[in-house]
């Protein structure tokens, strides 16, 4: 069962992956270029038929997969990377910063990602890829840094942190010998599943017109555009959806293996 | 109890006004002058001057923050730049839009979810306790706008059951057509939502399955239903209440896209106007009040937990 889980996230993940490397040198049409009859159906020349200009529509869900990806690999980098550090110098404050942080990242958690992210992207001016991944990587970032505290803070109780502060090592090597490597695997599954989170965030900012302006169009912004031709081109609701559909399913059930895996007490439960 | 309300009321106020600094510093942040949503292309430097003027963002910062705060104090959350019209009628008027909308999902969502989750738990050997988990897994990895735009194109452009979006501009004078107008975009939000309860209460479950306190009541002589329902609702409820708390909230703020897909002129709606026009007054005012929705309902959430579970009372609050 776990190592079907993980399987099937794996091959469903691996699909966009391939997809989106692909858009980087190879696409079935030019996206730009008026290739077929306006809102065509579906056919083999053209697999999810055309968008209201006659540009093909499969080549956009294709490239769909490359901003999706491009965003949500992007926000969890950067949201690892900050809440990890936040979390872990929270552990170590003074009681002061850390309970600061701790009720700075509560109030930060009750905002959703999304309207953390309609602020940032208000803040800059105007939306870009860039803007949705720092606006997604920082609501991320609330999440993990969090998390890392509360495992921080229980790695620290540990006798063996005694014994390495006695036998002289610095509080720097501590964080990277003994607190990283044993909060890896849970931040890791944390991350995961944050990512397939940052997909669905981001296909919301671009179908609210905040996320990357054309010729990028991502799913979220494909949606909103064929919503107002559902009548007649119900394949351009279809489609972007079922790829967004099926890249964060991948995504959870890679998590939920991945969980299985690295991190069997919690997976247990 | 009365103690714990006291405190618990007290840290609620505390985060208010620390959300609303936070909210002031935030928006402060933001490049350009918030007179620029007043000025058109090419203005001189004395138009310049008098927006900055009439916009108050000529004072220092401390003077800002000061009259920021006294116009709170006096529930004053300023005129919108953009229609001059003060920014709290407003939305107390978008809110009869968002709030049926919010409350009605939620509970639709609760009725539903709480039975499906606790068969999905009970019967995860059956095809259909399988079948229940696997839709709430598809569930979660939808957005909900996508799920909204389908039941548009099914029940409304198809069949012409309910109207696509849009609500009647008399607003709730029109009853029948403000609750037509409403049934899709709850359902659309109800569904999401329930899938993701539909697997908190199903692992809340399992863990009321394994405790001791149900074998106990079983070898007291109860039935498994009565032992259920005596012991393992109240007990399985305390983290699911937590839950829910979230769930609400995020609920009263994401409904920004719902209202979107459905045409709706809810206080979503207004925050997403406010962000594109840079109207600052309205886009702080939607965040305060939002804000102290939030909030309440985790001090609601929060009261009701130890209402239920006398644990939580006797445990010294702190650290």
């Amino acid at each position: 069962m776990k190592k079907t889980s993980l399987w099937i996230g794996a091959i469903l993940v691996g699909i966009n992956v391939v997809i989106a490397l692909l858009t980087l040198v190879w696409l079935p049409y030019d996206p730009t270029a008026m290739s077929g009859g306006r809102l065509a159906a579906p056919s083999w020349a053209h697999w999810a038929g055309t968008d209201r200009l006659g540009r093909d529509y499969f080549t956009q869900v294709m490239i769909g997969a490359r901003i999706a990806l491009t965003v949500a690999v992007g926000a969890a980098a950067l949201g690892g990377l900050i809440g990890t550090t936040l979390g872990v110098l929270a552990a170590f404050a003074q009681r002061g910063f850390d309970d600061a942080l701790a009720a700075t990242l509560d109030i930060l958690i009750a905002f959703p990602t999304l309207l953390l992210a309609m602020l940032v992207v208000a803040a800059s001016d105007g939306a870009s890829l860039g803007t949705a991944i720092l606006a997604i990587g920082i609501a991320m970032s609330a999440i993990i840094a969090r998390l890392v505290r509360i495992l921080t803070k229980r790695v620290l109780a540990q006798d063996y942190i005694t014994a390495a502060r006695c036998s002289g090592l610095g509080w720097g090597r501590i964080v990277l010998v003994h607190v990283l490597p044993n909060i890896a695997p849970t931040v890791l599954v944390a991350i995961a599943l944050q990512f397939g989170l940052a997909v669905i965030a981001e296909a919301s900012l671009s179908y609210l017109g905040l996320g990357a302006p054309p010729p990028n169009a991502s799913w979220g912004q494909l949606l909103q555009s064929a919503q107002s031709t559902v009548f007649n081109a119900p394949i351009g609701v279809i489609a972007p959806g079922l790829a967004l559909m099926a890249l964060v399913l991948g995504i959870n059930f890679l998590a939920d293996g991945l969980r299985d895996l690295l991190d069997p007490e919690r997976g247990a439960a | 109890m009365g103690r714990y309300l006291l405190r618990r009321t007290f840290v609620l106020a505390l985060s208010l006004i620390a959300a609303g600094l936070v909210l002031f510093v935030l928006l402060r942040l933001l490049p350009g002058d918030p007179s620029a949503a007043l000025l058109s292309v090419g203005a001189d430097e004395a138009q310049i001057a008098a927006a900055r003027e009439q916009v108050g963002s000529d004072l220092p910062i401390w003077m800002q923050l000061g009259k920021f705060l006294s116009d709170l104090a006096r529930f004053d959350l300023g005129k919108s730049f953009v229609s001059g019209a003060p920014v709290l009628p407003e939305i107390m008027a978008r809110l009869s839009v968002t709030l049926p909308l919010t409350v009605a999902s939620f509970l639709l969502a609760i009725l539903i979810a709480v039975p499906l989750g606790i068969i999905s738990a009970l019967r995860a050997d059956r095809w259909y306790g399988g079948l229940l988990s696997a839709v709430s897994q598809l569930g979660i990895a939808v957005p909900v706008f996508w799920i909204g735009i389908l039941l548009i194109w099914i029940v409304a452009v198809k069949f012409r059951l309910l109207p696509a979006s849009g609500f009647p501009m008399k607003g709730w004078e029109d009853a029948a057509g403000a609750f037509r107008a409403l049934i899709l975009p709850v359902v659309t939000i109800a569904l999401v939502m329930l899938a993701s309860l539909m697997r908190y209460v199903r692992s809340a479950t399992f863990d009321v399955l394994g405790a001791d306190y149900l074998r106990n009541a079983r070898a007291l002589g109860a039935s498994f239903p009565q032992a259920l329902i005596r012991h393992g609702i109240r007990n399985g409820a305390v983290p699911v209440i937590s839950i829910l708390g979230i769930e609400l909230a995020s609920t009263l703020l994401g409904a920004v896209v719902v209202e979107r897909v459905f045409a709706l002129p809810g206080l979503g709606s207004m925050l997403l106007l406010g962000i594109q026009q840079r109207d600052y007054p309205t886009v702080q005012g939607v965040l305060l009040v939002s804000t102290l929705m939030v909030l309440l309902i985790g001090f609601l959430a929060d009261v009701i937990q130890r209402v239920i579970d006398p644990r939580l009372r006797e445990t010294v609050t702190g650290r």
